[in-house]
């Protein structure tokens, strides 16, 4: 009588107080019944499609002479770069992103819609694409650009700035887009509780809902910070690539890959370890449900 | 020794208050709250007037969805009127953000800031209102103390009993020294045992708080409890206001008499006798004449199976049973037919009646049980 023991066995549970889950899992034992092929074997292609790159690149690299490759000077000088330039981006993606991200979620205004499609356009949008016309805005005959390099001597193409903001162009939908969930799901009403005591708007967001979406922001930063450190076509196009300056790890990467296939493998598996550094920093939040 | 009101630990603020008020104004009238809120909505529409004086409580009492939570967000300034007027204390507040607005709001599930400590919840309002870090803090810690939370200063929100929570969300609103305090189904999010304690405590402080008080219920026994004054608001509209006393006694909807347990009819009065605008005649102990309400309790009607020979009372009508639930130790039996009434009686009784839904009885009631009352 599987039922019935079953029952009392859920019976017992509660009355420990221990979580059903213990039950289901019997039932599943009970039944044995196995995953069908049809969807087995793809989900196995699948999973070995996504490792079997991942692993090729660690089969492949020069153990012996990485050390030699990873104190090279240029390896340093692009690694640092993209540090840089992927902070600053994520600096000025917070500075920008979090109020834009706010103002989407909680200002009711006329075509808002219409605004959040445009903020998450970058995310699906060719980054070569973006890095023309980001040229095309702020390049030296650009619509803005033109009138920052008359009348500020401002240049922003092919500079160290011009990374940052590549990147920023790039990267930035992430966060607005992780920001604006989160303060959708928080509840609007602390803010109100907030205004009853006197806080303004501003006050209220800046004491009680910056600390409640902390996390969010948190998430949304990282999200960012990743994105532009890997980013690659808007960089180039609207940065170039220049050793030192603009030259980040994704490029050398690829600049490397046509003279010395080792170094650009080296370079590969720093990018890698970076990648996953990230993704145990996410940990806690997005993979708990596994 | 004397309990002190709050308003005496801030004898400094109070008196600046009082000085000024009687400066500026000398109508003593002007002073509480004096609102007539109109919020439209849709198809909704709120139109309550409003007026208490400083150290009264109100109660707006009413069906979920009668327009009191609007009514408490309007006073507060979180929905704006599209009609009316707020004076608060001689002032025309109804422009006012609720930010500058001197009310204080107790919320119905709090919202406590869960990052903040209890302390720094209560001294959140001081602090916006331009006190300094220690000062905002001691204010919180004194009104922590008063509430009796001193020693849960330092918890954050969840890690807080309902009961704490609620009292550290009184502190939090009281802290910014409102001359309007709100609170929205205050003892709603409470459990049996702790409503009973809390709602004790929160009588004890808001008889202690010296400016106006309105509370948002759809509970009597909460409304007649802490107020002293209840208006009750049906549909966005206020049907019946006064004591709770008065308001038990004498209902004037069928849902105020549901809430009170009475049996309430409307009908034309002629002496003894009350022609019900929908139904048959009720004999009553008041002589009226014109248009009546007729009130009784569930416990005065008795139930007969048989049509009754030997009784004397002269209310006596056909019914039949819709419906039967527990109500305590007492069977409350839904009856329908010649009058509709709810008829209260114990399980033995029910058992030797052998009521079920469906049976046909003979409902009678006492002239004397009967309470008539001018519309």
């Amino acid at each position: 009588m599987t039922f019935s023991n079953d029952k009392s066995a859920a019976a017992t549970d509660t009355l420990r107080g221990r979580p059903r889950r213990r039950r289901v899992r019997t039932g599943e034992g009970a039944g044995g019944r196995g995953v069908p092929l049809p969807l087995l074997v793809p989900a196995l292609i699948g999973l070995a499609f996504l490792i079997v790159p991942l692993i090729a690149l660690l089969v492949r690299a020069p153990w012996r002479s990485l050390p030699d490759l990873l104190t090279s000077a240029e390896v340093w000088q692009a690694l640092r770069l993209s540090l840089v330039c992927a902070t600053a981006a994520t600096a000025v993606s917070l500075v920008i992103g979090v109020p834009l991200a706010w103002l989407l979620a909680r200002v009711e205004f006329p075509g808002r819609g219409l605004v959040r499609a445009l903020v998450t356009l970058p995310l699906v949008l060719p980054p070569v694409v973006g890095g023309v016309a980001l040229l095309m805005a702020l390049g030296r005959n650009g619509i803005v650009g033109r009138w920052l390099d008359s009348s500020f001597g401002i240049t922003l193409p092919f500079t160290t700035t011009g990374v940052v903001i590549a990147e920023a162009f790039v990267a930035m939908p992430f966060l607005v887009i992780s920001v604006e969930g989160t303060l959708r799901a928080a509840d609007p009403r602390y803010e109100e509780a907030a205004a009853t005591l006197g806080a303004s708007r501003f006050t209220a967001f800046r004491r009680v809902t910056l600390p409640l979406i902390a996390p969010g922001i948190a998430a949304g930063a990282v999200l960012a910070w990743a994105r532009a450190l890997g980013e690659f076509g808007a960089t180039i196009t609207f940065a170039g690539n220049f050793p030192g300056r603009t030259q980040t790890m994704p490029l050398a990467v690829y600049l490397a890959l046509q003279s010395d296939p080792e170094a650009a493998i080296a370079l590969s598996l720093v990018l890698l370890a970076v990648s996953v550094a990230v993704l145990a920093g996410l940990r806690d939040r997005w993979m708990t449900a596994g | 020794m004397t309990e002190p009101r709050y308003a005496a630990s801030e004898a400094a603020g109070a008196s600046d208050t009082a000085a000024a008020a009687s400066d500026v104004r000398a109508d003593p009238s002007d002073e509480g709250l004096d609102a007539h809120l109109v919020v439209e909505r849709g198809t909704f529409r709120l139109d309550v007037a409003l007026r208490a004086a400083p150290g009264e409580v109100v109660a707006l009492l009413g069906p979920n969805g009668a327009g009191k939570t609007t009514a408490l967000r309007a006073l507060a300034g979180l929905t704006p009127l599209t009609g009316g007027r707020l004076r608060l204390d001689g002032t025309a507040r109804e422009r006012t953000p609720p930010e500058s607005r001197p009310v204080g709001v107790v919320f119905q599930d709090y919202l406590l800031f869960p990052h903040l400590t209890a302390l720094d919840n209560v001294a959140f309002g001081p602090r916006c209102q331009g006190a300094s870090k220690a000062e905002a803090r001691a204010r919180a810690a004194e009104w922590l103390g008063r509430l009796g939370l001193a020693e849960h200063a330092g918890a954050k929100p969840r890690r807080l009993s309902g009961g704490q929570a609620q009292r550290v969300a009184l502190a939090r609103a009281l802290a910014t020294r409102p001359r309007l305090l709100l609170l929205d189904e205050p003892l709603a999010a409470l459990d049996a045992r702790t409503r009973l304690e809390v709602r004790a405590q929160l009588r004890r402080h808001l008889a202690e708080f010296e400016a106006v008080a309105v509370l948002v219920t759809h509970d009597p026994l909460d409304a007649m409890v802490l107020a002293d004054r209840l208006v009750v608001v049906e549909d966005g509209r206020v049907v019946q206001e006064g004591a709770p006393a008065d308001i038990a006694r004498r209902p004037r909807t069928d849902y105020i008499a549901q809430l009170v347990g009475l049996n309430l009819y409307r009908g034309e009065a002629d002496g003894h006798a009350v022609r019900l605008d929908a139904g048959p005649a009720i004999t009553t102990t008041e002589a009226l004449r014109g248009p009546v309400f007729v009130a009784f309790p569930p416990s005065s009607v008795t139930l007969y199976r048989d049509r009754p020979t030997g009784v004397s009372a002269r209310n006596l009508w056909a019914c039949e049973v819709a419906g039967l639930e527990t109500h305590g130790d007492q069977i409350r039996a839904d009856l329908a037919g010649e009058l509709p009434l709810a008829a209260d009686l114990t399980t033995a009784a029910a058992a030797e009646l052998d009521l079920h839904p469906g049976a046909a009885v003979w409902a009678a009631v006492k002239a004397t049980q009967t309470h008539a009352y001018p519309v």
